[in-house]
């Protein structure tokens, strides 16, 4: 019950979260939404059981991430909106409609489709398997120990090639 | 000895490709030196080589180089038989001669080098025809005489006569070539192969008479071509925009005897039929005659000398179509000697007189120029057959073959007395004009004698037009034994038997040379006005002589100017529009279609993302639907 | 009520979309960004709700590389688009169409 509660709560809160970051003139408001939506996001992990990756999520991406985001328009200064009108012809009527065909997709699947989504009873919650830091340490430690090591390696690669694209060189005199 | 034929060839062969790459570093004479050491090494060669031959009776062998087509007999071989070895011996020793006097010729020309390359090449290249053992391998030599032809006619190209006389040349000799081909084919038809060997040993045997005159019509096309008979002559006289030496050499003792040549070594195909013999004895007598006329009223020295090469030829022809083989080969010898001679003596004069060629501005040119003038006097002699020169045996020789012959042949015979008349008269012309005389030349020109490096070839040359002749007169047929050899199997044209009709003959002979020199020095000897009156009273006959009977004009309108048109239409009509049009079109299609796709590059990222939206919508969609 | 997977999912799916739509909807490189954003997100949800039906807690790993590459992927995309401001003190990206055809 109270799961149900908080997953239709948390839902709306994560849709109107993205439905701001869409509609949004002024892209601080898109970063508040944006910010909402990851907590709810968060808070759905953790209904999942999954609580290291919920915990990861709230500081790393809404702290880390969001900050980064919220300084960049700081210092670009783009707190002035932008205007409504698209300048590309189309554009608005070939994004509407795609959407329009998705979600009709979509529709047609859930109808129409012969799924059986999990192959196995999903009701009941599994104790085993529970996201704490150990399990998710322990295949992570040895099953995805290398594309662990690669992704070390991208974040220092990434952080160097951000400071090398930002580098604000002095004009030759 | 046999072994080192080959060096013949290669000598003057090697002397052009060295000249060709290293002439610019030689300094001026000495290029021209080495050039002329090649040729006479060449020549030298080929003297020890034919030592044999001499002694008489030694057929002569094959060497075999290198298997090149074997399947067709096409193999780089040489035949070295008697008759090769005449010819090579004349190729290289008169063109040696050549060389040493165009070093004088030459001389401050800009491209030395590089004429000297051409000629060693030429001589190599006419070596090649001589000394082929097969009808390919002289096809090779017979095609590349035809381009160093071309390249030495036109050697000062930037002169638009002289490149465009070279082109005529090469192209009219290709009009010959064509028959040539066919011929090659037929032969290749009735036998199966193109080397001497197999083709002369079994034509009695396997031709049809019919298929003998095709081959042997053929292949006198291409002779008509190459040694200038009626039709295709009329290259020879615009060939005369070369430099002196060329003329000497290519047009009137080596290359375009090579039509010679080619029938006498056929002389197994001609001999089986009759009717071909008759078709080219008389057009070699008609051309005689042609051009003899047309020699009488040139006024340039080159032009007379020209048609009178031309006129020559038609008596090489003559003979050779009456089978009097050795007559020809005989003439074409001593042909050699004197029109050598004449035509490096006219150079000679020419390079005195400051590059003018006009004989009516010339005269009195003996006392400034006494080796040219004497040795061109003995040259004139030879050629209007007056004893004892060379001239006289040989020609005297050949109409005394036609008149044996008898039959239409008689015919012929007159012809060529006739044509002895007009050869003393426009001969003895050319002397008078030149050397005797009051001067008659602009101020500014001052005639001197020339270098010894020019004179001393000219007296050799004179030296064997005297006694060059002597090689076969009745009393000691030295030539006829060395060549017999060759012609083992054929029947030869002789000339009488009985001595008095031979006698008789010769007289005649003599006479009508001797009539037209005097004829010539009656009119000549007076001064200016009054041959000039008298040129102009024999209108309009002499003005047709001197247009040389409007040949080139009527060949000029019918075959070139249609020719012309036909190409511009292909040109312009046919090749810009539409095959051009087709890749231009190809071409304007690509980048038109790139035109229309063009616009979907917007620069948008955001039009690029919602096409990348887009069609991952229809994958996932196809998949899904595909899966279920 | 137990919530299904298939509701995660079916949230996941519509929180890409609204990313996706905004996406190409929107000019501003940053807002953009932030829609690039909610679409991982969205797929990160996806890969939890799997891995939990499934019972595999490779799902939850999964969502720890997304997770950095993303991070990883935040950083270079605004160092980019500071660098591109300072040059046109613009942040829109119709104005970067110089790739036209």
């Amino acid at each position: 019950m109270a799961e149900t509660i908080l997953f239709v709560l948390m839902a709306i809160g994560a849709l109107v979260g993205a439905v701001a970051i869409v509609a949004a003139r002024n892209p601080v408001y898109s970063a508040m939404g944006l910010l909402g939506t990851l907590f709810s996001v968060a808070v759905l992990y953790v209904l999942q059981l999954a609580h290291l990756v919920a915990a990861v999520q709230v500081i790393v991406y809404a702290g880390a991430v969001l900050t980064l985001f919220l300084f960049v328009i700081m210092l670009i200064g783009v707190d002035k909106s932008e205007d409504w009108d698209e300048k590309l012809p189309y554009q608005r009527a070939f994004v509407g409609g795609l959407g329009g065909v998705i979600v009709l997709f979509a529709g047609a699947l859930t109808v129409f489709g012969n799924f059986d989504w999990v192959p196995a009873a999903t009701n009941t919650i599994p104790e085993a398997t529970n996201g704490t830091i150990q399990a998710i340490a322990e295949l992570l430690f040895t099953d995805w120990v290398l594309a662990f090591e690669a992704t070390a390696l991208l974040l220092t690669i990434a952080a160097a090639g951000a400071i090398g694209l930002a580098h604000h060189r002095r004009e030759q005199a | 000895m046999i072994e080192v034929i080959w060096l013949i060839i290669a000598l003057p062969l090697l002397g052009a490709v060295f000249l060709h790459f290293f002439g610019r570093y030689i300094k001026e004479p000495w290029s021209g030196w080495l050039a002329s050491g090649a040729i006479a090494s060449s020549f030298v060669v080929a003297l020890v080589a034919a030592i044999p031959f001499f002694q008489g009776g030694e057929h002569g062998s094959t060497v075999l180089l290198w298997e090149w087509m074997p399947a067709i007999g096409a193999n780089l071989e040489m035949l070295w038989d008697p008759l090769a070895a005449f010819m090579a011996m004349v190729v290289t020793g008169v063109g040696a001669l050549i060389h040493v006097f165009a070093i004088g010729y030459m001389r401050g020309d800009e491209r030395f080098s590089r004429f000297f390359t051409y000629l060693n090449l030429f001589a190599a290249s006419m070596l090649t025809l001589v000394l082929a053992g097969n009808y390919a391998m002289l096809f090779l030599g017979w095609e590349l005489v035809g381009l160093c032809s071309y390249l030495l006619i036109g050697f000062w190209f930037v002169r638009p006569s002289a490149a465009s006389a070279a082109k005529k040349a090469f192209i009219v000799n290709r009009i010959g070539d064509f028959g040539f081909l066919i011929a090659l084919m037929l032969i290749f038809a009735a036998f199966g192969t193109l080397s001497y060997a197999g083709v002369f040993e079994r034509a009695g045997a396997e031709l049809t008479t019919g298929m003998a005159t095709a081959i042997a019509l053929l292949l006198f096309a291409g002779a008509v071509g190459k040694s200038a008979q009626i039709p295709l002559y009329v290259w020879l006289p615009d060939a005369m925009e070369g430099p002196a030496p060329v003329s000497a050499l290519i047009h009137a003792a080596t290359m375009v005897t090579a039509g010679i040549y080619l029938i006498a070594r056929s002389a197994a195909i001609f001999e089986l039929s009759p009717a071909a013999q008759t078709i080219v004895a008389t057009v070699g007598a008609l051309t005689a005659l042609w051009a003899a006329t047309i020699a009488i009223s040139q006024r340039d020295i080159k032009k007379v000398l020209a048609y009178s090469t031309i006129s020559q030829l038609g008596y090489m022809v003559l003979a050779v179509g009456t089978t009097a083989y050795f007559a020809g080969l005989f003439h074409l010898m001593t042909h050699a000697f004197f029109k050598a001679l004449l035509f490096l003596g006219a150079g000679s004069v020419i390079h005195a007189m400051n590059g003018e060629q006009d004989m009516a501005k010339m005269g009195g040119l003996f006392k400034k120029m006494r080796v040219t003038g004497i040795t061109m006097g003995i040259a004139t002699l030879a050629i209007a057959g007056i004893p004892p020169l060379g001239g006289f045996w040989s020609k005297d020789e050949i109409l005394a073959s036609v008149f044996e012959r008898g039959g239409w042949f008689s015919v012929l015979w007159v012809i060529g007395l006739v044509t002895a008349l007009i050869t003393g008269f426009y001969m003895t012309r050319l002397f008078m004009l030149i050397f005797l005389g009051k001067p008659r030349w602009d101020g500014g020109v001052d005639p001197h004698e020339s270098p010894r490096v020019m004179t001393v070839p000219l007296i050799v040359l004179a030296v064997l037009s005297t006694i060059g002749g002597l090689t076969n007169t009745p009393i000691r047929l030295t030539l006829e034994s060395f060549l017999e050899p060759s012609f083992e199997l054929i029947s030869v044209g002789q000339p009488p038997e009985n001595v008095l009709i031979l006698v008789v003959v010769s007289l005649l002979s003599v006479l009508a040379g001797a009539a037209g020199i005097l004829a010539a020095w009656l009119t000549y000897r007076r001064p200016p006005q009054d041959w000039q009156r008298l040129e102009e009273g024999l209108q309009p006959i002499w003005g047709i002589w001197e247009d040389a009977y409007g040949v080139d004009d009527i060949y000029g309108r019918v075959l070139v100017a249609p020719g012309k048109r036909a190409a511009d239409a292909t040109a312009f009509g046919f090749d810009v529009p539409i095959i051009d049009g087709a890749v231009n079109g190809v071409a304007r299609l690509v980048r038109d279609f790139g035109a229309w796709v063009r616009p979907l590059q917007t620069g948008y990222v955001r039009n690029y993302g919602a096409l990348f939206l887009g069609g991952a919508v229809v994958v996932v969609i196809w998949l899904v639907v595909a899966g279920v | 009520m137990i919530v299904a997977a298939g509701w995660y999912m079916a949230l996941a799916a519509a929180l890409f979309l609204i990313g996706a739509l905004g996406l190409l909807l929107r000019r501003n490189a940053l807002v953009m960004f932030m829609c690039i954003e909610l679409m991982l997100n969205a797929v990160n949800l996806t890969l939890v709700s799997a891995g939990r039906a499934l019972n595999d807690l490779n799902g939850q790993v999964a969502v720890f590389f997304v997770l950095v590459v993303a991070a990883a992927e935040v950083v270079v995309g605004l160092a980019i688009i500071v660098a591109v401001f300072r040059r046109r003190a613009t942040a829109s990206v119709d104005e970067l169409s110089e790739l036209r055809g």
